[in-house]
């Protein structure tokens, strides 16, 4: 889970994390008042969940209050499309006012989980402000990479190896040794799977400051964190994906016109390699789970049908402990209750599988059934093109019509 | 002979009269594995499918022999019953628990480093022995002896491999599936050394998948360490990049994590690599065919 820039300060505020004096506004009236307190200039910081703002008009610097106003009412309320968004962007419901630091260097500090070493790392560079991919490309030896050990934590000779590369003086170290301790302690006691702070910033007094905040959360340890879970912001993600999630269901939208429908997360990925192997394209990503029950494949119908971009369904099963024959019922149940109007093959293998597929085929409703995993993927391919050429030749029939 | 679990293999179900525990031991009798027990704690002392209930682990251990355990506790205590089994001197510990937070792995892996235990998983399908021990969710009759070894990421993926390779008439050795979680117990590389070493082992079928370094690091040890064929199949070729996550972890594990970079690893340490999931049993065929 991802946490806005707004609530990760206010997390580093918790754990006495330097960040810079603000307010959060909602509302223009909001802003002024927020204005009022901290003063003018101030930083306007539009909050969605994606970086690249900067470029996009989403953190605007304000000299005078008539420059606030225009840049508040140019992004409350909108999208803010960036670099890191879809083309329709992100909604902005609140702004994070800052009060702005005189900045003397820019540096780059994140936490985060590295799976191959099994550690917590932290990274830091001295280029900070920058883009860290680009970084790690051009000069990979300015990025430090140093490993946590789990049962000891952070050790001091990690902080003075950062305070090394970051190139701060001896008065400097302490300052430093006493954020990371704190940003190691919020990683553990949050449950967080990464902490970046780009930049962490020396001002021209000589102090560490966070600029900027981002954090992201282990879903898996939500369930011992409900204060954080309650942060959750749903208005950032895909409302296919977040209906989906609250149903139980896995998706997630993609660009192409095939619907699947699998059980298993990995033979749902294997199901879109193979569409786009014989020429297609898939709508998206579903694992219905090991159930497969008639309701859970009537939901998922249901939720890939609501994209209409979607030709063709292909539903792909692999019944294990779940019975073929009970879960053909169920597809016949969905398609029947739901209305399904577009060519669906399925493809049941496992236990019962014969008799699964003999009562879909005898059932009278527009299902092929598929006798391999291939051949599965060449039908639904040509159904959604046949589909398809079918659409665009009926548009042309109204304008010949109307002219 | 297999890989880690065969006919003699004892097993216990920790969350065994729970309803997944329940369930998936009844299967594993049905299917012959040599089940000894189960722990549920306030439950020892009881019988549960004709078979004893402990209050811990070391009891059930010191009382019937056991030497492996499969785990369905919750999440919440799943760390816990690993850390358990392995103290309580369990060789071969099977975690099927899905959703344990990724700060407690870390912290089992870095305690089970100074154990002998065998940890796979957790969020994983299990390992089975065909027609000899299994310990999982997988249903047993897709399965056919042979000499095949199969490691997975995946559940259904896995068993799509199996039936496929069950066609082709090559059956299998031993089926690890090694789970998807970021954090987890045997890796590829640690399977592969051990279908390496089994006599019973002629080819090894890998199925990975996009995220971090493992398949890589497959690569590596096919090319150096490996004599006997490997075949392979990644999937998610077509999967969205990242969705903007790991942005920064990418870093970390060089630039990787993506199904082509996997793909040009393997082809590269000579690993026959498979493009299409329909086709991972006629390759592997092919291959043994030569």
């Amino acid at each position: 889970m991802n946490l806005h820039e707004y609530q990760a300060k206010q997390l580093f505020t918790q754990f006495d994390i330097p960040v810079p004096e603000a307010r959060v506004a909602e509302t223009l009236e909001e802003v002024e008042a927020a204005a009022v307190a901290l003063g003018l200039p101030t930083v306007l910081k539009a909050q969605v969940h994606a970086g690249g703002r900067g470029k996009a008009g989403g953190v605007r610097p304000c000299n005078t209050a008539t420059e606030m106003q225009t840049a508040a009412k140019a992004l409350l309320g909108r999208q803010l499309v960036t670099a890191q968004t879809s083309l329709q962007g992100l909604p902005v419901s609140r702004l994070l006012l800052e009060r702005p630091v005189a900045v003397e260097r820019e540096l780059y500090l994140a936490l985060l989980v590295d799976r191959a070493a099994e550690r917590i790392v932290m990274m830091a560079s001295a280029s900070g402000g920058m883009e860290i991919e680009q970084v790690a490309a051009s000069q990979p030896e300015a990025l430090l990479v140093s490993r946590i050990e789990p049962l000891f934590g952070l050790r001091p000779w990690q902080s003075r190896q950062i305070g090394d590369c970051f190139g701060l003086t001896a008065e400097q170290q302490p300052a430093l040794a006493r954020l990371l301790g704190r940003l190691y302690q919020l990683f553990i006691e949050c449950d967080a799977s990464l902490i970046e702070i780009n930049p962490l910033v020396v001002t021209l007094d000589g102090e560490l400051m966070a600029l900027d905040a981002k954090i992201e959360l282990d879903d898996n340890a939500l369930f011992r964190h409900p204060a954080l879970a309650a942060l959750h912001d749903p208005s950032q993600e895909d409302a296919r994906e977040v209906a989906a999630r609250a149903e139980g269901l896995s998706y997630i939208s993609l660009e192409g016109n095939i619907g699947c429908m699998v059980n298993g997360a990995g033979l749902a990925m294997a199901t879109m390699d193979l569409i786009a192997l014989h020429g297609g394209a898939p709508a998206n990503f579903l694992d219905v789970g090991g159930g497969a029950t008639a309701e859970r494949v009537g939901r998922a119908f249901k939720l890939i049908l609501s994209d209409e971009k979607v030709a063709a369904v292909l539903v792909n099963i692999f019944g294990g402990i779940v019975r073929c024959d009970l879960i053909a019922e169920g597809i016949l149940e969905a398609v029947r209750e739901v209305g399904v109007r577009v060519p669906v093959v399925v493809r049941l293998e496992g236990t019962n599988a014969e008799l699964g597929l003999q009562r879909l085929a005898r059932s009278g409703l527009a299902i092929e059934t598929a006798a391999t995993l291939a051949d599965a993927a060449n039908q639904v391919v040509k159904a959604a093109a046949q589909a398809d050429a079918a659409a665009l030749v009926r548009p042309d029939a109204d304008a010949g019509e109307r002219s | 002979m297999s890989v880690l679990v065969d006919a003699s293999t004892r097993v216990i179900c920790q969350g065994f009269t729970g309803r997944q525990g329940s369930f998936h031991s009844e299967q594993a009798i049905a299917y012959g594995t040599r089940m000894v027990g189960g722990v549920t704690p306030g439950k020892g002392g009881q019988r549960h499918l004709g078979l004893p209930v402990f209050d811990t682990v070391h009891a059930a251990v010191r009382e019937t022999g056991a030497n492996a355990t499969m785990i369905y506790v919750p999440a919440a205590y799943a760390a816990d019953a690993i850390l358990e089994a392995a103290d309580a001197g369990i060789h071969v510990i099977v975690c099927i628990t899905e959703g344990i937070p990724v700060l407690d792995m870390l912290k089992v892996k870095a305690a089970l480093a100074r154990s002998e235990a065998v940890l796979i998983g957790p969020n994983c399908p299990g390992i089975i022995t065909p027609g000899a021990c299994k310990i999982g969710i997988m249903p047993g009759a897709i399965h056919t002896p042979g000499r095949v070894g199969i490691v997975s990421r995946s559940g259904t993926l896995t068993y799509e491999a199996v039936e496929q390779t069950s066609a082709e008439g090559l059956g299998q050795s031993t089926c690890i599936g090694i789970g998807g979680d970021p954090i987890q117990g045997l890796d590829f590389v640690d399977c592969l050394a051990m279908f390496e070493d089994d006599p019973d082992t002629d080819a090894v079928l890998m199925v990975g998948e996009i995220g971090g370094s493992a398949e890589e690091a497959a690569a590596v040890f096919v090319q150096r360490r490996m004599s006997k064929p490997v075949v392979a199949y990644i999937a998610g070729v077509t999967a969205p990049a990242g969705k903007r996550m790991g942005h920064a972890g990418a870093i970390v594990s060089g630039g990787g994590g993506t199904a082509e970079a996997k793909y040009s690893a393997l082809q590269a340490a000579g690993v026959r690599v498979v493009r299409s999931p329909a086709l991972l049993g006629r390759s592997l065929a092919e291959l043994l065919r030569r």
